[in-house]
């Protein structure tokens, strides 16, 4: 019990997977797919600094310390590398968003089905 | 144009270089690796930089009338997506570094999915479907990476290659391993993850199609190979994670779907498409067998088959730019029309079948040999068969370009087609032509000096 | 001087045929001037035979690498006396061939005679090649690309017919080739350098028996096809849609020629009688080849459509020369390649008569030239001439490789083969002399005139109906072709001794 509550934030992780897949390949909707894209995505990020966590560690910044520990610190990098994801994917979600709006434009609909149906 | 061919030029440059005095690493802002990112060129990536680079700038040239008439808008902001394009596929093939390939991927991708999307009512579905396989393929591998990071503690390739030499396998390597190769699966076309490929070629402008096709799953076939080369130790993921194994059937059944439904196809890019996918499951399987000998075969294979494909859905392009039409009846009587872009396509799709002199032949060759070397008795058959099976939709194809003739309606058709796009005529003379015999030469000129490029640049790296 | 040049003559030649495909192509807005160059070409490349053909005979080694392809993996044209043979079977052939394809052509009014006539000289540049590999990957290559340019002869009519035909005939070429790659590849990768030499080059002993049989049916698969050794023959009847210049081509010279020269290269130069008797599939394909042989002519007989009933003939005869090979003694091996020769002339001679009717009549039924001969007098003669032969009549060619062929039977011990060679030789009789009987002696009262088709027509068939009784009488005039066979013989069973 001890061990899953541990790893709560991995169930957590694993279960927003789950949310995010089903949402990108479960839904009708365009719009709900890239929900689903984005919940994926931010379950990928929150996995990256949940890793990234290390108790009674401080913000990697040296303060006129002279011999600074490692240890004391928190590993700045998967931060920073998810501040690149997260715009990574923002500018995914904008693509795609900018796709949606010509294809309400040219459709006049969302639903995946009704489109196929529209083009014949 | 001129940053294509600038590009294309320094590949060339860098490549002649890496030949001469070794590879080349560059650290990015100064940050020594590995804490920064770096930048590697060495033969493997320096060859594949060419090939893509080269093959861009062929297409962007002979795609150039094409690109104005198919494209309404902006045709700078075209191009400037098309550059976008060739900057993260370029990215990605010199890049050092496991998270900056991520990012490369994405730029690679959002380019590709918007040139998709440019195609028309049909092409917006398939743009956004490919959008959003695409991000899950870009999310897997980025999750892949987060394993190897948290393990590792690094990104930079050579430096996780040295720390997994040391530490052994993990459980959780091998599941960034498993993520890693699933989302460059879905990059790739993979059977079974091929679906947004078929689609998103045939719906693109053609232009688009022949840029992306030759040149864009080839890359991340690329990347899978550089973790087989640079990021996992040797022989890690085929005795820790059975992924060689899953390339390979995976690979074989690429090969065989591909080829089957490519042959039941009307719609020539369509069926250019499912052949994509059976060239790429000969390429995984080279890349999964894992010897020197079938990582020669699959780079080979992917320089090999960025040629002919490039040459195939050029010609596509130039036959829909001017029959507005690109069902295989379209091409009845098209040989005796078009006389120089058929001899041309006639070598590629000879070297698709993979008959000796040219290029085709001597890829498909190493594979056999790798396979035979491994004992690898189904695969064999497979490579083999493969040619059979795509003999028939190649020869389909011939039938109706030079044998079938026309019936008299058709024929007066196809001439008033020809007078209406007579400007279209002499344009695809000045671009699209010269580029198709460059290619068709080019293939069968690698075909036969293909022991230059294997004993100078591919063997020295392996 | 002369050496060096002699080296590059195999190449030459090869090049030759590729230069008269492009000129064809170049000039196919001036037929005439077109038809001159592809004549004068030919000729051409048979001067170049004799100096070649001498120092063969002087055993000297002419081989000339073109390109290396991997380590071990050459593309090599070398001259030994068994392709030399062959070569110069196809070069001297080619010349009637294409001053006859040329008044045929004219004659019929065919459509695209440029793409006819370059893929005709490909093809002759291929089976040239085929003759001339030094090693089993030259040969693969030349071989597939044999099969590529005779496809669109096949389907030159381009009906739906011929399409089919030409379906089928690519499908059975193209499995042939993927079968001879693989077996290729797989000697490759055993790491034994597949040069040809008689006496074969894979040791079974070193390979292990298993893998030997193996890489043998593989091997034999690819190029029995070509050889139409049933139940791989279907699709040569079916080929028979071209036209009849293309199935002299493709009967007479190049692809089925090509394939029983592939088997004679399989049997003798990459495994040896030696280690086929180790292996034991010589006594199989024996087998094999009479029950083609006897079929094919049975065959034969029931069929009334003359190109039809020549092709099962041919069927029959292919097998005359893979039986002489598997019976692995130095006088059926003489015969077989006796064979080989004499049956391309005959053959040939034969397949330009019916298209002569052709040309002229437009039948192609036997039952329908009763009485023809009186119209054709030279053509039927020659057709006489060449059904002489066909039967073993002496002092035709096709005697005296029956002669050997049956005595190379005797010689090996057995003697049911001679039997088979007989009853097939009476029934090459049965098929052939009633469409003699028919032309000349029957009368038709509803037959219109018709005379001879045109000299272009006409000579080439009068000279290849000659060289039959010629070689016939003196085999060695003017190539040396019994010297050739007497060397490659000597050799091939010298390596055993």
């Amino acid at each position: 019990m001890e061990e899953i509550a541990a790893r709560f934030p991995y169930w957590f992780i694993g279960l927003l997977l789950a949310i995010g897949l089903y949402g990108m390949i479960g839904k009708r909707s365009l719009v709900k797919k890239l929900i689903g894209l984005n919940i994926f995505q931010s379950s990928i990020i929150l996995f990256f600094v949940a890793s990234g966590l290390k108790h009674g560690a401080s913000v990697p910044i040296l303060q006129h310390e002279h011999h600074p520990i490692a240890q004391d610190y928190l590993n700045p990098l998967p931060h920073v590398l998810m501040l690149t994801a997260i715009v990574v994917s923002v500018a995914v979600t904008g693509v795609a968003l900018s796709f949606l709006v010509k294809i309400h434009h040219e459709f006049k609909n969302e639903d995946e089905e009704t489109i196929l149906e529209q083009l014949g | 144009m001129a940053a294509v061919f600038l590009s294309t030029a320094l590949s060339f440059l860098g490549l002649n270089h890496v030949l001469e005095n070794g590879e080349i690493r560059y650290a990015l802002g100064g940050w020594a690796p590995p804490l920064g990112i770096e930048y590697v060129l060495d033969n493997i990536s320096a060859f594949v930089s060419v090939v893509v680079t080269t093959i861009s700038l062929l297409v962007i040239y002979a795609t150039r009338h094409i690109v104005s008439a198919e494209i309404s808008g902006h045709l700078s902001s075209f191009y400037c997506l098309v550059l976008l394009l060739l900057a993260g596929l370029t990215g990605i093939v010199v890049t050092g570094d496991l998270f900056n390939l991520f990012v490369f991927l994405e730029i690679a991708s959002l380019a590709a999915y918007s040139l998709v999307f440019l195609g028309g009512r049909r092409a917006m579905l398939a743009g956004y479907r490919y959008l959003i396989l695409g991000s899950i393929g870009g999310s897997l591998y980025l999750l892949g990476v987060a394993f190897i990071y948290f393990s590792t503690g690094t990104l930079n390739m050579s430096d996780v290659l040295y720390i997994l030499n040391q530490q052994g396998a993990s459980s959780s390597v091998s599941a960034g391993a498993i993520f890693i190769f699933a989302g460059l699966g879905l990059k790739m076309g993979l059977v079974p993850l091929h679906f947004w490929l078929p689609n998103a070629y045939t719906e693109a402008p053609s232009s688009v199609a022949s840029l992306i096709a030759p040149i864009m799953t080839k890359v991340a076939a690329y990347s899978m190979l550089r973790m087989f080369i640079s990021v996992f130790p040797e022989g890690y993921l085929i005795n820790e994670v059975p992924i060689g194994l899953m390339l390979i059937s995976l690979g074989s059944l690429g090969v065989l779907v591909g080829s089957i439904i490519a042959i039941s196809q009307s719609n020539l890019r369509r069926m250019f498409a499912y052949s994509s996918i059976s060239q790429l499951g000969l390429i995984a399987i080279g890349i999964g067998l894992a010897t020197p000998l079938s990582f020669i075969a699959a780079l080979l294979h992917i320089m090999n088959h960025a040629i002919m494909k490039a040459l195939l859905f050029l010609v596509v392009s130039d036959i829909n730019s001017r029959f507005k039409s690109e069902e295989l009846k379209s091409l009845v009587g098209i040989g005796k029309v078009m006389k120089l872009n058929m001899i041309a396509f006639t070598i590629a799709a000879i070297s698709m079948i993979g008959i000796p002199p040219t290029a085709g032949f001597f890829s498909k060759w190493y594979l056999a040999l790798a396979a035979i070397d491994l004992n690898q008795w189904p695969v064999l058959i497979i490579i083999l068969g493969s040619s059979l099976l795509t003999a028939v939709y190649i020869f389909r194809i011939l039938e109706n370009v030079f044998v079938k003739t026309a019936d008299s309606e058709s024929k007066n058709n196809q001439q008033s087609i020809d007078s209406k796009f007579g400007d279209a005529h002499e344009l695809s003379l000045l671009n699209i032509t010269p580029v198709l015999l460059i290619l068709a030469i080019s293939i069968i000129a690698i075909g036969i000096f293909n022991m230059l490029i294997i004993t100078h640049i591919l063997e020295p790296a392996l | 001087m002369i050496d060096e040049l002699k080296n590059t003559m195999p190449i030459m030649i090869i090049g030759l045929t590729i230069l008269s495909a492009i000129l064809s192509q170049v000039f196919s807005n001036r037929p005439k001037f077109r038809d001159y160059l592809s004549v004068s070409i030919t000729i051409f490349a048979i001067f170049l035979v004799f100096p070649l053909l001498n120092g063969v005979l002087n055993k000297e080694v002419i081989e000339f690498t073109l390109i290396q392809i991997s380590p071990g993996l050459n593309i090599c044209l070398s001259v030994d006396p068994a392709g030399m043979l062959f070569a110069t079977l196809a070069l001297a052939l080619w010349l009637p061939a294409t001053i006859y394809s040329i008044g045929y052509m004219r004659g019929h009014h065919e459509s695209n005679q440029s793409r006819f006539y370059s893929a005709f000289a490909l093809s002759i540049g291929a089976a040239v090649g085929v003759a001339f590999s030094s090693n089993l990957i030259t040969f693969v290559l030349f071989y597939e690309l044999l099969s590529l340019f005779t496809y669109p002869l096949v389907i030159h009519r381009q009906t739906d017919e011929a399409i089919k035909a030409g379906r089928k005939y690519l499908a059975y070429t193209l499995t042939g080739g993927i079968a001879l790659v693989a077996g290729t590849a797989w000697i490759y990768s055993l790491g034994i350098e597949a040069k040809f030499e008689p006496g074969g080059f894979i040791n079974p002993d070193e390979i292990g028996h298993s893998t030997s049989l193996f890489l043998f049916f593989l091997l034999f698969f690819g190029v029995s096809i070509k050889a139409a050794v049933m139940p791989l023959h279907s699709w040569l009847p079916n080929a028979m849609v071209a036209p009849t210049p293309v199935s002299a081509l493709l009967h007479a010279v190049a692809v089925v020629k090509a394939g029983a020269f592939g088997v004679l290269r399989v049997l003798i130069f990459v495994f040896g009688a030696t280690t086929l008797t180790d292996i034991g599939v010589a006594p199989i394909i024996c087998v094999l080849a009479s029950i083609t042989l006897v079929a094919g002519s049975m065959l034969a007989l029931r069929h009334d459509n003359l190109k039809r009933r020549l092709a099962y003939s041919t069927i029959s005869h292919l097998s005359y020369i893979v039986l002489g090979i598997a019976l692995l003694g130095p006088l059926a091996l003489t015969g077989a390649l006796l064979h080989l020769v004499g049956h391309g002339v005959t053959k040939i001679t034969l397949f330009f008569c019916a298209g002569a009717i052709d040309v002229r009549t437009h039948k192609q039924n036997v039952s329908q030239i009763a009485g023809i001969g009186r119209q054709m007098p030279f053509t039927m003669t020659a057709f006489t001439l060449a059904a002489l032969s066909m039967a073993g009549i002496p002092p035709f060619i096709l005697f005296t490789s029956k002669w050997f062929l049956g005595s190379g039977a005797v010689q090996t011990g057995m003697y049911f083969y001679m039997f088979v060679y007989m009853f097939s030789g009476v029934i090459s009789a049965a098929y052939l002399f009633p469409i003699i009987y028919r032309a000349f002696w029957v009368k038709s009262p509803d037959f219109p005139k018709f005379g001879e088709a045109s000299a272009t027509i006409v000579a080439p068939l009068i000279f290849t109906s000659i060289l039959t009784l010629a070689w016939g009488l003196i085999p060695n005039s003017p190539f040396g072709f019994f010297s050739l066979i007497e060397i490659v013989v000597s050799i091939a069973f010298e390596a055993r001794l």
